[in-house]
């Protein structure tokens, strides 16, 4: 009887290391696949990353000179997504949490954000061909393409910025109510101040999705090779993204750019990486400075 | 003791979509005096409260049938400007909310709000009202501190303050001692004593002995009815409903 209750203890015991080890290896194998890709990118990539290579105009499509086309390009597509998909999608999240009473059409309202999320890029690509490239007659320009990422991001922006709006307590709206405050004078003095960062944060983070994206600007912008900076929203451009897809298949020597790939490549990665730490910076400073 | 009906409230049923939270309540609170509202948690006397300055209105699917009448006028008529009414009625939450900005900031908040821009006259407002609740020696040196330093007591006297310096003629408060220090509650029911003489007060509160301490009146909630409303001399010594008595003496709550 006694060895009986032993022997579980003993089984119990094997039991919880095993699942505790399998646990941990599982967790630690996502950091082995990330640190692989970061760096076999890092690598091999940084030989090809010079001063000339983000300055300059490629040359013989691509197979030689820089890159600098493409960053620009993605720049604006980036910029003009912002500013596209900020407004409306942090105009959505406060009417959905501050003004919409919690019922039926709300809900419909959130499924359809939840579903624009999980609408494949590529159906984003050909939803902007058609809407914006012929419909609208915008053409293949880059107020085309920022308008399809736009789209693409808002799900991230107005689910982040809803969040950030209902981390501020609800005794701030009573209390400025219980004042004689209108609805719209508490949202603007006393819940957007301390909900912006983290709205901006969220959002930042759909910005760094939007500088990845390859398939929404493949049909609606993106450039197989410009010889020019574009002028106009209305010009076509490179992007990184288009460009390192060229490089990797559309050139009959991909061996001989590989290295042009992999710097590419890792200019991308630091791009979005770059965006993604001046979020973290920027929510960890505001934080320190709003407290409750 | 002669006083004016401020606020009359008519057979007031309210309800939390299906959930009905006030049977029947009608009640008449006088000018000037201290109103308190005593009972277990639950038993509905914060939802009254909310309803004089229409605080409820913000909860989705809430509603009531009967009249809450301040100085004769119904405030649930569809004319009723609910901005003007919450200048008039002023409110102090349980948990002391300062908004997180200055404690200058947070006393000009709703005068600003209203419409008051003068440097001088926002001064003045700030002063008065700090003053008024008891926190003017405190913090007049530093009035651009984030009032989320001040300690508890301070808060709440902020709270108060602020609410005083849109100059409100009726003052509810939602037990807004019970998360003070012992303290810091002498020092609140010092100044709802004083306030006394110029508000019309309502206070919610869990502490029996407070209520006896501050106010004039006390009705008694139980289970979403007012069982009991009379003098509180009369509610403490010789309460004529059976629960009211186990309540106050402790037997049940």
């Amino acid at each position: 009887m006694k060895s009986k209750t032993k022997s579980r203890a003993a089984r119990n015991k094997a039991w919880e290391l095993l699942a505790a080890g399998l646990i941990r290896a599982v967790s630690y194998s996502i950091v082995v696949v990330i640190g692989y890709i970061v760096l076999d990118i890092v690598v091999k990539g940084l030989p090809a990353v010079n001063w000339d290579f983000i300055s300059t105009f490629p040359r013989k499509s691509g197979s030689e000179g820089g890159i600098l086309p493409a960053i620009v390009g993605t720049a604006y597509l980036v910029a003009g997504a912002i500013v596209v998909a900020m407004p409306l999608g942090m105009a959505s999240a406060v009417y959905l949490s501050e003004y919409a009473s919690q019922g039926r059409f709300t809900r419909i309202i959130r499924l359809a954000i939840i579903t624009l999320a999980g609408v494949p890029s590529i159906v984003f690509g050909l939803f902007g061909l058609g809407l914006f490239v012929i419909f609208f007659g915008f053409g293949a320009s880059i107020l085309s393409g920022s308008l399809t990422l736009a789209f693409m991001i808002l799900p991230t922006i107005i689910v982040s910025s809803e969040e950030a709006l209902r981390a501020v307590p609800q005794s701030l709206r009573e209390g400025s109510l219980a004042l004689g405050a209108t609805r719209w004078q508490t949202i603007y003095r006393n819940v957007l101040p301390y909900a912006l960062p983290g709205m901006f944060t969220g959002s930042i983070l759909g910005v760094g999705r939007a500088a990845g994206e390859t398939a929404p600007i493949l049909f609606t912008v993106a450039a197989f090779y410009l010889p020019r900076l574009p002028s106009s929203v209305f010009d076509q451009v490179m992007a990184l993204p288009y460009h390192l897809y060229v490089l990797a298949t559309q050139l009959p020597e991909a061996e001989k750019v590989l290295p042009l790939q992999y710097g590419t490549a890792l200019v991308l990665l630091l791009l979005v990486l770059i965006f993604n730490l001046a979020a973290i910076v920027l929510r960890n400073h505001f934080r320190k400075k709003v407290q409750w | 003791m002669k006083t004016q009906t401020k606020i009359k409230v008519e057979s007031l049923d309210f309800y939390y979509g299906q959930t009905q939270a006030l049977f029947n309540v009608s009640m008449e609170i006088a000018e000037k005096q201290v109103t308190a509202l005593i009972g277990p948690s639950g038993c509905g006397k914060s939802t009254f409260l909310r309803m004089f300055n229409r605080m409820n209105d913000i909860i989705d699917g809430t509603w009531h049938t009967g009249r809450v009448l301040i100085e004769n006028m119904d405030i649930y008529n569809n004319g009723i400007d609910v901005v003007a009414l919450r200048k008039k009625v002023g409110m102090v939450f349980q948990k002391s909310n300062p908004f997180p900005k200055s404690i200058y900031d947070n006393v000009v908040y709703g005068p600003k709000i209203h419409g008051v821009r003068g440097k001088a006259e926002l001064d003045e407002i700030v002063e008065r009202s700090l003053r008024d609740a008891a926190l003017w020696e405190e913090v007049k040196d530093r009035l651009d501190l984030n009032a989320m330093q001040l300690s508890g007591g301070q808060q709440q006297r902020l709270c108060i303050a602020r609410a005083l310096a849109v100059e409100p003629d009726i003052l509810l408060m939602d037990e807004p001692a019970s998360a003070l220090d012992p303290k810091s509650t002498a020092r609140v029911e010092n100044l709802i004593g004083e306030l006394r003489r110029n508000y019309t007060i309502v206070i919610v509160t869990h502490n029996m002995q407070q209520a006896a301490r501050v106010s004039d009146f006390t009705g008694f909630f139980y289970e979403g009815r007012l069982v009991e409303f009379d003098a509180t001399e009369v509610i403490f010594t010789k309460p004529k409903n059976r629960q009211t008595e186990d309540y106050i003496t402790g037997r049940f709550g």
